[in-house]
């Protein structure tokens, strides 16, 4: 087919097998990152069917999900923890996979080890058993996340059987605000388009906020595309992608770097390539957002007050009165001054080493609010280890945080780091799905890091352009 | 492979859209190397309190026992990519959900374990919804050939994507032995595709 073509097209046809007899595309996957929760049942169906991992040189482990962040040294207290960790080492081994394990220097959350390791690369397939794979699209790849069952048929044959999508360009355009994040960015995207919005589409972002921002703000913004319902979210690459990813260890080398790089300019997207739908978001509408309810999508400005059921859509009334009765929260009321019992940095979403960097800058100084539970994860041990460095832990540390080990956390808390009772937290994560943060009556609220600094600092939900004086 | 043509039986609504896999299977239950057992944790937090009292959900309901056909609302399996929540609704004995509309990923590990989703429109969903409440033993089939849901006297057509239909139909709902089949193109895209750290990848 001639004429100009998106990203996504070229990757998809680049990739593309053959058409399965049903019509899904049978779709080569360049890249399979595997952690501990989602892989052992696909390789015990491998083991069942007698197969063998098909290109172990293309699949990398970690373990992030269940991993303690306080206590790292094993065994761990939970024996089912250890029992998962002993499974991946032994998968690993036997079909030679790598494995970053812990106290490897290389160990974290698989989608922030991925590119900071610079295993992801523009115009790649990825493809891993979570669902904020889609984080990867920062660079200019196609990744997503899958089942258990599909972990089981890229390893063993390296492709997946996947429908095709549309996609929707969403121009970010204009200037954010002081104290405006790339979380908030995400957020009012969510907000305006839906939780169901983009299913059956992938997400290009564009537009001259994301092409200022930086690669890990890219990140930020790709990784809650599927809170959106879209699967997939990208960002063409450009001279940021090539700088973040030049040196890296997994990244190519020498005369290579320039061959990949050529490659790599190739495949963003053509002017005036055809999408399926396009959107216009204005940077200068866009607060800091928190959420008030149960999904991503129930979200508000910090400025605003909490909406009242009966003056939303028919539809969307039963949910929110659901999520208002969940989270205690009175509508009509401003979000601004809720207190909060915990407050948690970290996550796939906001772990890494520029969103402690950012918090530090403005939390020096300032004290997490007696009572308040306050807890920094650093998404990977390198993270961590540039934290100490740059004297971040340090700030965070003196301002009362728990500073802690890389791990997934309180964000699904599959590790010993939950919420108590309705403990309300005040959470850089991506979910505020309702027990979703480990105690089924716990509240989440999802907010920027520094917001989530903001919080705790004073104990209330706050507008953190206040608290740190942002304008 | 089992080819699946018409699912037969009685049906459990359960309410609410978007309803996340987390909330079908919460966190803590996948802290386990195999799927086995996890029917007993479905719905866990929304079915019992924390002391392990039952809570008055439609799965608690007598009424509802043995039904085989999950009645939900739009967007349902939104969030985590856990597969353990479709494994979790399979291993508690159904064998169908019918809703509004599936988010992506749960859709597609649905059916690659031969659980069918199927949708219909809101007016019809709603009347089906009702038809149950009012007698949970009204025998609800999904008749993928004739691409309807009928039950006592009535009929819906029902939507799905049509690779999933087929694949239904013809007993190839995994998708491994047909991806296994193609085995000389991978061998070239192995070679060819970008691998990160293989020097010579472009």
């Amino acid at each position: 087919m001639a004429g100009p073509k998106s990203l996504y097209e070229k990757v998809w046809e680049a990739h593309t097998v053959r058409t399965l007899p049903g019509g899904l595309t049978q779709l080569f996957i360049d890249l399979h990152l595997i952690h501990e929760v989602t892989s052992p049942q696909a390789f015990g169906m491998l083991r069942e069917r007698g197969l063998r991992v098909r290109c172990p040189h293309r699949t990398f482990a970690t373990v992030d999900h269940i991993v303690p962040t306080h206590r790292r040294t094993e065994p761990f207290e939970d024996p089912l923890a250890d029992a998962m960790i002993q499974e991946i080492r032994k998968n690993t081994r036997d079909f030679g996979i790598p494995l970053f394990d812990l106290t490897s220097g290389r160990q974290g959350i698989v989608h922030v080890v991925g590119p900071e390791q610079g295993l992801t690369h523009p115009g790649m397939t990825i493809a891993c058993g979570d669902s904020h794979t889609s984080t990867h699209g920062a660079f200019g790849a196609i990744a997503f996340g899958i089942g258990t069952t599909q972990v089981r048929d890229v390893l063993a044959t390296q492709t997946l059987a996947v429908p095709k999508l549309k996609v929707r360009r969403i121009n970010v355009n204009g200037r954010l605000a002081p104290g405006v994040y790339a979380k908030d960015v995400i957020l009012h995207i969510i907000r305006t388009l839906g939780v169901k919005g983009g299913i059956g589409y992938a997400y290009e972002y564009g537009g001259e906020v994301i092409e200022r921002f930086s690669m890990e703000e890219r990140m930020t913004v790709c990784n809650m595309s599927i809170e959106g319902g879209a699967r997939i979210g990208y960002v063409n690459p450009d001279e940021k992608t090539f700088a973040y990813l030049k040196g890296r260890p997994y990244a190519p080398k020498g005369a290579e770097w320039d061959r990949a790089v050529a490659y790599w300019r190739a495949l963003a997207s053509d002017p005036g390539c055809p999408y399926d739908d396009v959107v216009e978001i204005q940077a200068e509408e866009i607060a800091p957002t928190v959420t008030w309810g149960l999904n991503p999508g129930q979200a508000i400005s910090i400025e605003e007050k909490i909406p009242h059921p009966e003056d939303l859509p028919p539809e969307a009334r039963p949910a929110a009165w659901e999520a208002l009765r969940h989270m205690k929260l009175e509508p009509g009321r401003p979000i601004q001054g809720t207190p909060i019992d915990v407050a948690f940095i970290g996550s796939c979403t906001n772990a890494r080493v520029s969103d402690f960097r950012e918090v530090a800058k403005h939390l020096k100084g300032h004290r997490v609010k007696p009572g308040v539970r306050a807890i920094a994860v650093p998404g990977s041990e390198r993270v961590a280890q540039q934290c100490e460095e740059e004297g971040i832990a340090e700030v965070f540390r003196e301002a009362g945080f728990e500073w802690r080990g890389a791990g997934c956390s309180l964000c699904l808390a599959m590790n010993p780091d939950k919420l108590e009772g309705d403990q309300l937290c005040a959470s850089s994560s991506n979910r505020n799905f309702k027990g979703r943060q480990g105690s089924p009556t716990g509240r989440t609220v999802l907010m920027s890091p520094v917001m989530v600094a903001a919080a705790a600092v004073t104990g209330v939900i706050s507008d953190a352009r206040e608290v740190f004086g942002l304008a | 492979m089992e080819r699946i043509r018409q699912i037969t039986g009685r049906a459990v609504p359960v309410p609410g859209d978007a309803i996340d896999t987390d909330r079908i299977l919460p966190a803590r239950f996948m802290k386990v190397v195999t799927f086995d057992g996890l029917g007993r944790h479905l719905f866990h937090d929304e079915r019992f309190a924390p002391d392990g009292t039952p809570k008055p959900h439609p799965l608690n309901d007598p009424r509802y026992q043995g039904a085989r056909i999950l009645l939900v609302g739009s967007s349902f399996g939104s969030g985590s990519s856990r597969e353990h929540a479709p494994q979790a609704i399979r291993r508690a004995g159904f064998q169908a959900l019918i809703g509004e509309s599936f988010a992506e990923i749960f859709f597609g590990n649905a059916t690659a374990i031969g659980l069918v989703c199927v949708r219909l429109a809101p007016d019809a969903l709603q009347t089906l919804v009702q038809t149950v409440q009012a007698d949970p033993t009204t025998l609800v089939t999904i008749d993928l050939e004739a691409r309807t849901v009928r039950y006592a006297g009535r009929e819906a057509p029902l939507e799905i994507r049509e690779a999933a239909r087929r694949a239904f139909l013809e007993g190839r709902w995994d998708p491994l032995d047909e991806l296994l089949e193609a085995e000389p193109s991978i061998e070239a895209l192995d070679r060819r595709m970008p691998c990160p750290g293989r020097a010579g990848s472009y």
